[in-house]
Protein backbone atom coordinates (compact mmCIF):
# COMPACT_ATOMS: atom_id res chain seq x y z
CA UNK A 1 0.00 0.00 0.00
CA UNK A 2 1.66 3.18 -1.10
CA UNK A 3 1.48 5.95 1.39
CA UNK A 4 -0.77 8.37 -0.01
CA UNK A 5 -3.80 5.22 0.04
CA UNK A 6 -2.35 4.63 4.08
CA UNK A 7 -3.11 8.47 4.35
CA UNK A 8 -6.62 8.15 2.52
CA UNK A 9 -7.26 5.27 4.97
CA UNK A 10 -6.59 6.97 7.84
CA UNK A 11 -8.05 9.73 7.20
CA UNK A 12 -11.43 7.80 6.66
CA UNK A 13 -11.29 5.96 9.41
CA UNK A 14 -10.32 9.05 11.82
CA UNK A 15 -13.63 10.74 10.39
CA UNK A 16 -15.91 7.97 10.73
CA UNK A 17 -14.60 7.80 14.80
CA UNK A 18 -15.39 11.76 14.87
CA UNK A 19 -18.90 11.44 13.21
CA UNK A 20 -19.51 7.87 16.08
CA UNK A 21 -18.73 10.04 18.25
CA UNK A 22 -20.75 12.57 17.72
CA UNK A 23 -23.63 10.21 17.22
CA UNK A 24 -23.04 8.70 19.96
CA UNK A 25 -24.76 11.31 22.51
CA UNK A 26 -27.44 11.17 20.39
CA UNK A 27 -28.12 7.62 19.94
CA UNK A 28 -28.06 7.86 23.68
CA UNK A 29 -30.99 10.05 23.97
CA UNK A 30 -33.44 8.18 21.21
CA UNK A 31 -32.49 5.00 23.02
CA UNK A 32 -33.90 6.59 26.50
CA UNK A 33 -36.84 8.24 24.81
CA UNK A 34 -37.68 5.14 23.12
CA UNK A 35 -37.68 2.70 26.59
CA UNK A 36 -39.77 5.40 27.87
CA UNK A 37 -42.28 4.95 24.83
CA UNK A 38 -42.35 1.58 25.73
CA UNK A 39 -43.25 1.37 29.06
CA UNK A 40 -45.75 4.43 28.75
CA UNK A 41 -47.44 2.64 25.92
CA UNK A 42 -47.96 -0.49 28.34
CA UNK A 43 -48.93 1.47 30.86
CA UNK A 44 -51.76 2.83 28.40
CA UNK A 45 -52.44 -0.37 27.32
CA UNK A 46 -53.47 -1.80 30.82
CA UNK A 47 -55.52 1.10 31.53
CA UNK A 48 -57.17 0.99 27.83
CA UNK A 49 -58.16 -2.37 29.20
CA UNK A 50 -59.56 -1.64 32.76
CA UNK A 51 -63.52 -0.89 32.65
CA UNK A 52 -63.87 2.64 32.87
CA UNK A 53 -66.00 4.27 35.85
CA UNK A 54 -69.46 4.07 34.16
CA UNK A 55 -70.46 8.27 33.77
CA UNK A 56 -73.02 9.08 37.15
CA UNK A 57 -75.03 11.82 35.33
CA UNK A 58 -78.04 10.00 36.59
CA UNK A 59 -77.03 10.08 40.32
CA UNK A 60 -77.91 12.40 42.67
CA UNK A 61 -75.63 15.46 43.42
CA UNK A 62 -74.12 15.01 47.36
CA UNK A 63 -71.58 17.32 49.08
CA UNK A 64 -68.83 14.75 49.57
CA UNK A 65 -65.57 15.83 51.86
CA UNK A 66 -62.41 16.10 50.19
CA UNK A 67 -59.29 15.63 51.93
CA UNK A 68 -56.19 18.09 50.29
CA UNK A 69 -53.48 19.95 51.68
CA UNK A 70 -54.08 22.62 53.87
CA UNK A 71 -52.50 25.98 52.54
CA UNK A 72 -49.58 27.28 54.11
CA UNK A 73 -49.21 24.45 56.63
CA UNK A 74 -47.33 21.65 55.24
CA UNK A 75 -47.94 18.22 56.18
CA UNK A 76 -51.25 18.92 57.30
CA UNK A 77 -55.02 17.79 55.77
CA UNK A 78 -58.14 19.94 55.41
CA UNK A 79 -61.32 18.96 54.60
CA UNK A 80 -63.30 20.41 51.30
CA UNK A 81 -67.04 19.86 50.43
CA UNK A 82 -67.30 19.12 47.04
CA UNK A 83 -70.85 18.25 44.94
CA UNK A 84 -70.06 15.23 43.04
CA UNK A 85 -72.66 13.12 41.34
CA UNK A 86 -72.23 9.96 43.54
CA UNK A 87 -73.58 6.07 43.00
CA UNK A 88 -74.78 4.25 45.45
CA UNK A 89 -72.53 1.05 44.71
CA UNK A 90 -69.58 1.41 47.07
CA UNK A 91 -66.87 0.54 44.54
CA UNK A 92 -68.28 2.87 42.17
CA UNK A 93 -68.26 5.51 45.09
CA UNK A 94 -64.72 5.08 45.85
CA UNK A 95 -63.91 4.94 42.54
CA UNK A 96 -65.63 8.96 41.58
CA UNK A 97 -63.98 10.10 45.31
CA UNK A 98 -60.79 8.83 44.66
CA UNK A 99 -60.69 10.25 40.86
CA UNK A 100 -61.85 13.18 41.97
CA UNK A 101 -58.90 13.43 44.93
CA UNK A 102 -56.29 12.61 41.79
CA UNK A 103 -57.68 15.68 39.55
CA UNK A 104 -56.80 17.84 42.61
CA UNK A 105 -58.43 20.74 43.89
CA UNK A 106 -58.53 24.00 42.39
CA UNK A 107 -55.41 25.39 44.20
CA UNK A 108 -52.33 23.10 42.94
CA UNK A 109 -50.64 23.57 45.93
CA UNK A 110 -52.68 21.92 47.92
CA UNK A 111 -52.48 18.49 45.75
CA UNK A 112 -51.93 15.70 47.72
CA UNK A 113 -51.25 13.26 44.95
CA UNK A 114 -49.48 13.49 41.70
CA UNK A 115 -51.37 14.81 38.81
CA UNK A 116 -50.37 11.87 36.09
CA UNK A 117 -51.20 9.25 38.86
CA UNK A 118 -54.29 7.03 38.14
CA UNK A 119 -56.20 4.78 39.56
CA UNK A 120 -56.22 1.15 37.90
CA UNK A 121 -58.88 -0.89 39.87
CA UNK A 122 -60.60 -0.53 43.19
CA UNK A 123 -62.40 -3.45 44.79
CA UNK A 124 -63.58 -3.82 48.61
CA UNK A 125 -63.19 -7.56 50.03
CA UNK A 126 -65.99 -9.17 52.21
CA UNK A 127 -63.91 -8.34 55.26
CA UNK A 128 -64.00 -4.68 54.70
CA UNK A 129 -60.55 -4.28 53.04
CA UNK A 130 -60.33 -2.27 49.91
CA UNK A 131 -57.47 -2.35 47.20
CA UNK A 132 -56.88 0.33 45.24
CA UNK A 133 -54.70 -0.33 42.75
CA UNK A 134 -52.11 2.64 41.47
CA UNK A 135 -50.28 3.30 37.97
CA UNK A 136 -47.03 3.72 38.98
CA UNK A 137 -47.01 6.98 38.60
CA UNK A 138 -48.33 7.55 42.25
CA UNK A 139 -44.49 6.03 43.39
CA UNK A 140 -42.41 7.63 40.69
CA UNK A 141 -44.24 11.40 40.72
CA UNK A 142 -44.33 11.79 44.28
CA UNK A 143 -41.96 13.97 46.18
CA UNK A 144 -40.04 12.00 48.30
CA UNK A 145 -40.05 11.98 52.09
CA UNK A 146 -42.01 10.90 54.62
CA UNK A 147 -44.19 13.49 55.36
CA UNK A 148 -45.33 14.23 52.08
CA UNK A 149 -45.72 10.41 51.58
CA UNK A 150 -47.57 10.16 54.47
CA UNK A 151 -49.58 13.01 53.60
CA UNK A 152 -50.44 11.20 50.00
CA UNK A 153 -52.00 8.22 51.71
CA UNK A 154 -53.84 10.11 54.51
CA UNK A 155 -55.44 11.75 51.74
CA UNK A 156 -56.49 8.56 50.25
CA UNK A 157 -57.87 6.97 53.66
CA UNK A 158 -59.63 10.19 55.44
CA UNK A 159 -61.56 10.48 51.69
CA UNK A 160 -62.69 6.85 52.15
CA UNK A 161 -63.80 7.11 55.49
CA UNK A 162 -65.67 10.12 55.22
CA UNK A 163 -67.41 9.00 51.87
CA UNK A 164 -67.44 5.62 51.67
CA UNK A 165 -68.48 3.86 54.81
CA UNK A 166 -68.07 0.01 53.78
CA UNK A 167 -64.40 -0.22 53.62
CA UNK A 168 -62.91 -0.59 57.03
CA UNK A 169 -59.05 -0.94 55.52
CA UNK A 170 -57.48 -0.02 52.45
CA UNK A 171 -54.45 -2.30 50.65
CA UNK A 172 -52.23 0.04 48.48
CA UNK A 173 -50.74 -2.08 45.26
CA UNK A 174 -49.17 -0.25 42.29
CA UNK A 175 -49.53 -1.17 38.87
CA UNK A 176 -51.56 -4.84 40.69
CA UNK A 177 -48.45 -5.80 42.89
CA UNK A 178 -47.36 -5.36 46.41
CA UNK A 179 -44.71 -3.15 47.22
CA UNK A 180 -42.28 -2.55 49.96
CA UNK A 181 -42.90 1.34 50.23
CA UNK A 182 -44.35 4.33 47.94
CA UNK A 183 -41.07 6.53 47.42
CA UNK A 184 -38.52 4.63 49.66
CA UNK A 185 -40.04 5.64 53.04
CA UNK A 186 -43.77 4.98 54.06
CA UNK A 187 -44.73 1.13 54.41
CA UNK A 188 -47.10 -0.31 51.90
CA UNK A 189 -46.83 -3.46 52.60
CA UNK A 190 -49.70 -3.36 55.48
CA UNK A 191 -53.11 -2.46 55.37
CA UNK A 192 -53.97 0.79 56.57
CA UNK A 193 -57.08 1.40 59.21
CA UNK A 194 -59.82 3.45 57.17
CA UNK A 195 -62.81 3.37 60.02
CA UNK A 196 -63.10 3.58 63.70
CA UNK A 197 -65.24 -0.15 63.62
CA UNK A 198 -64.36 -3.23 62.64
CA UNK A 199 -66.38 -5.54 60.72
CA UNK A 200 -69.00 -6.24 63.23
CA UNK A 201 -69.68 -2.47 64.16
CA UNK A 202 -68.11 -2.05 67.45
CA UNK A 203 -65.18 1.23 67.77
CA UNK A 204 -61.47 0.13 67.25
CA UNK A 205 -58.72 1.15 70.24
CA UNK A 206 -56.60 3.09 68.52
CA UNK A 207 -57.90 4.03 65.06
CA UNK A 208 -55.14 6.08 64.00
CA UNK A 209 -52.62 2.66 63.62
CA UNK A 210 -52.28 1.07 60.31
CA UNK A 211 -54.25 -2.26 60.19
CA UNK A 212 -51.92 -4.89 61.25
CA UNK A 213 -51.80 -7.38 58.21
CA UNK A 214 -53.43 -8.19 55.91
CA UNK A 215 -56.43 -11.21 56.12
CA UNK A 216 -55.02 -14.88 55.88
CA UNK A 217 -56.60 -15.63 52.30
CA UNK A 218 -55.40 -11.90 50.93
CA UNK A 219 -52.10 -12.47 52.76
CA UNK A 220 -51.57 -16.02 50.90
CA UNK A 221 -52.84 -14.75 47.50
CA UNK A 222 -50.20 -11.67 47.96
CA UNK A 223 -47.10 -14.09 48.40
CA UNK A 224 -47.90 -16.35 45.49
CA UNK A 225 -47.80 -12.97 43.09
CA UNK A 226 -44.67 -12.20 44.83
CA UNK A 227 -43.92 -15.56 44.59
CA UNK A 228 -44.60 -15.51 41.25
CA UNK A 229 -42.69 -12.27 40.26
CA UNK A 230 -39.66 -13.32 41.97
CA UNK A 231 -39.33 -16.43 39.60
CA UNK B 1 -13.20 -71.21 61.44
CA UNK B 2 -10.81 -67.84 60.14
CA UNK B 3 -14.27 -65.89 60.28
CA UNK B 4 -15.35 -66.91 63.51
CA UNK B 5 -12.05 -65.79 64.76
CA UNK B 6 -12.09 -62.44 62.87
CA UNK B 7 -15.06 -62.27 64.76
CA UNK B 8 -14.14 -63.21 68.24
CA UNK B 9 -10.90 -60.48 67.38
CA UNK B 10 -13.38 -57.78 66.71
CA UNK B 11 -15.26 -58.06 69.46
CA UNK B 12 -11.96 -58.14 71.88
CA UNK B 13 -10.95 -54.93 69.82
CA UNK B 14 -14.26 -53.26 70.82
CA UNK B 15 -14.13 -53.96 74.33
CA UNK B 16 -10.62 -53.14 74.59
CA UNK B 17 -11.45 -49.64 73.00
CA UNK B 18 -14.01 -48.65 75.19
CA UNK B 19 -12.10 -46.91 78.10
CA UNK B 20 -10.16 -44.92 74.61
CA UNK B 21 -13.75 -43.87 73.53
CA UNK B 22 -15.32 -43.12 76.94
CA UNK B 23 -11.96 -40.83 77.38
CA UNK B 24 -12.43 -39.11 74.12
CA UNK B 25 -16.29 -38.39 74.38
CA UNK B 26 -15.36 -37.01 77.41
CA UNK B 27 -12.51 -34.64 76.01
CA UNK B 28 -15.05 -33.79 73.32
CA UNK B 29 -17.38 -32.33 76.04
CA UNK B 30 -15.05 -30.76 78.03
CA UNK B 31 -14.16 -28.77 75.05
CA UNK B 32 -17.95 -27.80 73.93
CA UNK B 33 -18.46 -26.90 77.65
CA UNK B 34 -15.33 -24.40 77.60
CA UNK B 35 -16.50 -23.19 73.81
CA UNK B 36 -19.77 -22.29 75.39
CA UNK B 37 -18.96 -20.70 78.44
CA UNK B 38 -16.32 -18.33 76.04
CA UNK B 39 -19.38 -17.41 74.01
CA UNK B 40 -20.67 -13.89 74.80
CA UNK B 41 -23.48 -13.69 77.18
CA UNK B 42 -25.17 -11.00 75.26
CA UNK B 43 -24.62 -12.25 71.95
CA UNK B 44 -27.15 -15.31 72.46
CA UNK B 45 -29.53 -13.13 73.86
CA UNK B 46 -29.97 -10.36 71.47
CA UNK B 47 -33.15 -8.60 70.49
CA UNK B 48 -31.88 -10.08 66.62
CA UNK B 49 -31.71 -13.21 67.76
CA UNK B 50 -34.93 -13.51 69.23
CA UNK B 51 -36.28 -11.85 66.28
CA UNK B 52 -34.08 -13.88 63.43
CA UNK B 53 -34.78 -17.18 64.52
CA UNK B 54 -38.58 -16.58 64.29
CA UNK B 55 -37.79 -15.44 60.64
CA UNK B 56 -38.16 -18.47 57.58
CA UNK B 57 -35.17 -18.58 55.73
CA UNK B 58 -33.10 -16.27 58.74
CA UNK B 59 -30.12 -18.19 57.57
CA UNK B 60 -29.98 -15.77 54.82
CA UNK B 61 -29.90 -12.22 57.17
CA UNK B 62 -26.93 -10.67 57.73
CA UNK B 63 -24.59 -10.75 60.69
CA UNK B 64 -21.95 -8.92 59.58
CA UNK B 65 -22.29 -6.57 62.98
CA UNK B 66 -19.54 -6.85 65.39
CA UNK B 67 -21.30 -7.51 69.25
CA UNK B 68 -20.77 -5.79 72.27
CA UNK B 69 -21.82 -7.43 75.25
CA UNK B 70 -22.15 -4.69 77.77
CA UNK B 71 -25.33 -3.72 79.99
CA UNK B 72 -27.24 -0.71 79.85
CA UNK B 73 -27.17 1.78 76.34
CA UNK B 74 -23.65 2.12 75.06
CA UNK B 75 -24.24 2.09 70.83
CA UNK B 76 -26.29 4.11 68.42
CA UNK B 77 -26.69 2.67 64.56
CA UNK B 78 -27.01 5.74 62.69
CA UNK B 79 -29.07 4.69 59.17
CA UNK B 80 -28.20 7.83 56.95
CA UNK B 81 -31.31 6.66 54.61
CA UNK B 82 -30.76 5.73 51.03
CA UNK B 83 -27.94 5.64 48.59
CA UNK B 84 -26.05 3.63 45.54
CA UNK B 85 -28.69 4.34 42.92
CA UNK B 86 -31.20 5.07 45.40
CA UNK B 87 -31.01 9.13 45.61
CA UNK B 88 -33.86 9.68 47.71
CA UNK B 89 -35.33 12.96 47.56
CA UNK B 90 -33.75 15.60 45.31
CA UNK B 91 -33.65 19.09 45.22
CA UNK B 92 -33.82 21.51 42.02
CA UNK B 93 -30.05 22.84 42.86
CA UNK B 94 -29.11 19.23 42.55
CA UNK B 95 -28.85 18.44 46.19
CA UNK B 96 -29.84 14.50 46.80
CA UNK B 97 -30.96 13.44 50.06
CA UNK B 98 -28.43 10.34 50.19
CA UNK B 99 -25.22 12.51 49.57
CA UNK B 100 -26.69 15.37 51.79
CA UNK B 101 -27.58 12.52 54.65
CA UNK B 102 -24.46 11.39 55.16
CA UNK B 103 -23.03 14.92 56.22
CA UNK B 104 -25.32 14.89 58.95
CA UNK B 105 -24.84 11.05 59.86
CA UNK B 106 -20.98 11.97 59.88
CA UNK B 107 -21.43 15.26 62.46
CA UNK B 108 -23.96 13.64 64.82
CA UNK B 109 -21.58 10.34 64.66
CA UNK B 110 -18.66 12.98 66.42
CA UNK B 111 -21.23 14.50 69.07
CA UNK B 112 -22.28 11.28 70.35
CA UNK B 113 -18.97 9.61 70.69
CA UNK B 114 -18.09 13.02 72.13
CA UNK B 115 -20.82 11.55 74.77
CA UNK B 116 -18.80 8.38 75.61
CA UNK B 117 -21.46 6.03 72.99
CA UNK B 118 -19.77 3.30 69.87
CA UNK B 119 -21.63 4.64 67.23
CA UNK B 120 -22.07 2.40 63.96
CA UNK B 121 -23.57 3.35 60.85
CA UNK B 122 -25.65 1.24 58.13
CA UNK B 123 -23.37 2.84 55.31
CA UNK B 124 -20.06 5.08 55.27
CA UNK B 125 -20.28 5.10 51.39
CA UNK B 126 -22.45 5.11 48.50
CA UNK B 127 -23.86 2.02 48.82
CA UNK B 128 -27.89 0.97 49.14
CA UNK B 129 -28.05 -1.64 51.76
CA UNK B 130 -31.74 -3.07 52.24
CA UNK B 131 -33.94 -2.22 54.73
CA UNK B 132 -33.51 -5.58 56.62
CA UNK B 133 -29.66 -4.97 55.94
CA UNK B 134 -29.68 -2.16 58.15
CA UNK B 135 -32.12 -3.51 60.99
CA UNK B 136 -29.57 -6.16 61.06
CA UNK B 137 -27.28 -4.12 61.91
CA UNK B 138 -29.75 -2.84 64.89
CA UNK B 139 -30.48 -5.96 66.06
CA UNK B 140 -27.20 -7.93 66.32
CA UNK B 141 -26.63 -5.43 68.96
CA UNK B 142 -28.03 -5.25 72.48
CA UNK B 143 -27.47 -2.38 74.23
CA UNK B 144 -28.50 -0.08 71.04
CA UNK B 145 -30.81 2.28 69.74
CA UNK B 146 -31.33 2.93 66.10
CA UNK B 147 -31.69 6.21 64.11
CA UNK B 148 -33.07 6.38 60.76
CA UNK B 149 -31.62 10.16 58.93
CA UNK B 150 -33.89 11.46 55.80
CA UNK B 151 -33.89 14.92 54.28
CA UNK B 152 -37.66 15.79 52.91
CA UNK B 153 -38.25 17.18 49.79
CA UNK B 154 -41.15 18.89 51.87
CA UNK B 155 -41.62 20.84 54.65
CA UNK B 156 -40.49 24.26 55.95
CA UNK B 157 -37.07 24.32 55.58
CA UNK B 158 -35.02 24.71 58.27
CA UNK B 159 -37.08 22.72 60.37
CA UNK B 160 -37.01 18.53 61.57
CA UNK B 161 -39.15 16.31 62.94
CA UNK B 162 -38.88 13.10 64.72
CA UNK B 163 -41.02 9.57 63.81
CA UNK B 164 -42.14 6.80 64.87
CA UNK B 165 -44.02 3.38 64.29
CA UNK B 166 -47.49 3.73 65.37
CA UNK B 167 -48.75 1.81 68.05
CA UNK B 168 -49.51 -1.55 67.27
CA UNK B 169 -50.80 -3.92 70.02
CA UNK B 170 -48.04 -6.63 71.20
CA UNK B 171 -48.21 -9.90 69.37
CA UNK B 172 -45.21 -12.71 70.54
CA UNK B 173 -45.39 -16.24 69.41
CA UNK B 174 -45.84 -19.22 71.60
CA UNK B 175 -41.93 -19.12 72.41
CA UNK B 176 -41.59 -15.95 72.57
CA UNK B 177 -39.59 -15.10 69.45
CA UNK B 178 -40.26 -11.40 67.96
CA UNK B 179 -41.11 -12.32 64.30
CA UNK B 180 -39.32 -10.38 61.97
CA UNK B 181 -41.68 -8.54 60.21
CA UNK B 182 -43.09 -7.13 63.73
CA UNK B 183 -39.52 -6.70 65.27
CA UNK B 184 -40.19 -2.76 66.16
CA UNK B 185 -43.43 -3.59 68.65
CA UNK B 186 -41.72 -4.29 71.95
CA UNK B 187 -39.76 -1.36 71.55
CA UNK B 188 -42.83 1.58 70.28
CA UNK B 189 -42.38 2.71 74.38
CA UNK B 190 -38.95 3.20 74.17
CA UNK B 191 -39.15 4.91 70.89
CA UNK B 192 -41.55 7.20 71.70
CA UNK B 193 -39.54 8.31 74.81
CA UNK B 194 -36.75 8.49 72.28
CA UNK B 195 -38.04 10.22 69.88
CA UNK B 196 -39.82 12.95 72.77
CA UNK B 197 -36.79 14.00 73.92
CA UNK B 198 -35.24 14.50 70.43
CA UNK B 199 -38.12 16.20 69.29
CA UNK B 200 -37.95 18.69 72.25
CA UNK B 201 -34.17 19.38 71.46
CA UNK B 202 -34.69 19.87 67.69
CA UNK B 203 -37.53 21.85 68.54
CA UNK B 204 -35.42 24.15 70.67
CA UNK B 205 -32.75 24.68 68.06
CA UNK B 206 -35.48 25.43 65.38
CA UNK B 207 -38.05 27.79 64.86
CA UNK B 208 -41.27 26.07 63.12
CA UNK B 209 -40.36 21.84 64.33
CA UNK B 210 -42.82 20.33 66.02
CA UNK B 211 -42.84 20.07 69.76
CA UNK B 212 -44.34 16.49 69.67
CA UNK B 213 -43.11 13.61 67.63
CA UNK B 214 -44.71 12.38 64.57
CA UNK B 215 -46.31 8.97 63.53
CA UNK B 216 -45.85 7.14 60.77
CA UNK B 217 -46.09 3.75 59.16
CA UNK B 218 -41.64 3.84 58.31
CA UNK B 219 -41.01 0.52 56.53
CA UNK B 220 -37.19 1.11 57.85
CA UNK B 221 -38.42 1.34 61.90
CA UNK B 222 -40.69 -1.73 61.18
CA UNK B 223 -37.91 -4.61 61.29
CA UNK B 224 -35.74 -2.89 64.16
CA UNK B 225 -35.60 -4.59 67.43
CA UNK B 226 -34.37 -1.28 69.13
CA UNK B 227 -35.53 2.17 70.00
CA UNK B 228 -36.24 3.45 66.64
CA UNK B 229 -36.90 6.92 65.59
CA UNK B 230 -36.54 8.45 61.87
CA UNK B 231 -35.37 12.03 62.07
CA UNK B 232 -36.35 13.78 58.56
CA UNK B 233 -34.73 17.21 58.18
CA UNK B 234 -36.64 19.77 55.55
CA UNK B 235 -35.54 20.27 53.00
CA UNK B 236 -33.88 19.36 49.86
CA UNK B 237 -35.71 22.13 48.36
CA UNK B 238 -33.26 24.79 49.72
CA UNK B 239 -31.80 27.29 46.74
CA UNK B 240 -28.59 27.30 48.18
CA UNK B 241 -26.91 24.41 49.83
CA UNK B 242 -25.53 26.28 52.60
CA UNK B 243 -28.50 26.80 53.65
CA UNK B 244 -28.69 22.74 54.81
CA UNK B 245 -25.44 22.59 55.60
CA UNK B 246 -25.79 25.30 58.70
CA UNK B 247 -28.19 22.70 60.03
CA UNK B 248 -25.61 20.00 60.39
CA UNK B 249 -24.50 20.85 64.09
CA UNK B 250 -27.77 21.51 65.56
CA UNK B 251 -29.19 18.43 64.54
CA UNK B 252 -26.22 16.43 65.30
CA UNK B 253 -26.24 18.30 69.08
CA UNK B 254 -29.60 17.59 69.16
CA UNK B 255 -29.44 14.06 68.67
CA UNK B 256 -26.96 13.40 70.80
CA UNK B 257 -28.57 15.45 74.06
CA UNK B 258 -32.05 13.37 73.34
CA UNK B 259 -29.99 10.07 73.14
CA UNK B 260 -27.92 11.19 76.55
CA UNK B 261 -31.21 11.92 77.88
CA UNK B 262 -32.82 8.50 76.98
CA UNK B 263 -30.18 6.39 78.47
CA UNK B 264 -31.33 6.29 82.49
CA UNK B 265 -34.78 5.13 80.55
CA UNK B 266 -33.42 2.38 78.90
CA UNK B 267 -34.43 -0.66 80.31
CA UNK B 268 -35.26 -3.84 77.60
CA UNK B 269 -39.02 -4.82 77.15
CA UNK B 270 -40.34 -8.17 78.27
CA UNK B 271 -42.12 -9.80 76.08
CA UNK B 272 -45.56 -11.56 77.44
CA UNK B 273 -45.47 -15.42 76.63
CA UNK B 274 -47.94 -17.84 77.75
CA UNK B 275 -46.44 -19.05 81.17
CA UNK B 276 -44.16 -16.59 81.48
CA UNK B 277 -41.93 -14.06 80.44
CA UNK B 278 -38.91 -13.41 78.05
CA UNK B 279 -36.59 -10.60 77.70
CA UNK B 280 -35.09 -10.27 74.28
Amino acid sequence: MNPKWRLWLGGTLLVAVIAAALYFPALRRQVYKAKDLTEKTAEQARRELLPVTPPSTGDPKIKVKMFWGSHGREGELTPVLVELPLSNDPVLRAKQVLNTLLAGPVDSESRTLPPDAALLAFYILPDGTAIADFSEELRTSIPSGIQSEQVAVESIVRTLEANVPPVLRLKILIHGQEVDTLAGHLDLTQTFRVSAKDESGLKLDNPSAPGSVLPAPIQKAVEKVRRATQR
Amino acid sequence: MGRRNGCRFDILLSVRSLPILFGSLLISGACLLALAQATPPGAQNTPAAAAVAATPGSAQQPSASPVFPRNGLNIVVLDPAHGGTDQGARGTEGITESDEVLQFAAATKKALEAQGFQVLSTREGNDNPSFDDRSARANAQRGAVFISLHIASTGLTGTARVYVEPEVPPSATISGLIPWDRAQVPFQGLSRKLGDLVQVELARRFKGSPDTLQTAPVRQLRTTAAPAIAVEISSVSVQNRGDLETMVPGVADAIARGVVAFRPSYVLPTIAVPGGSVQP
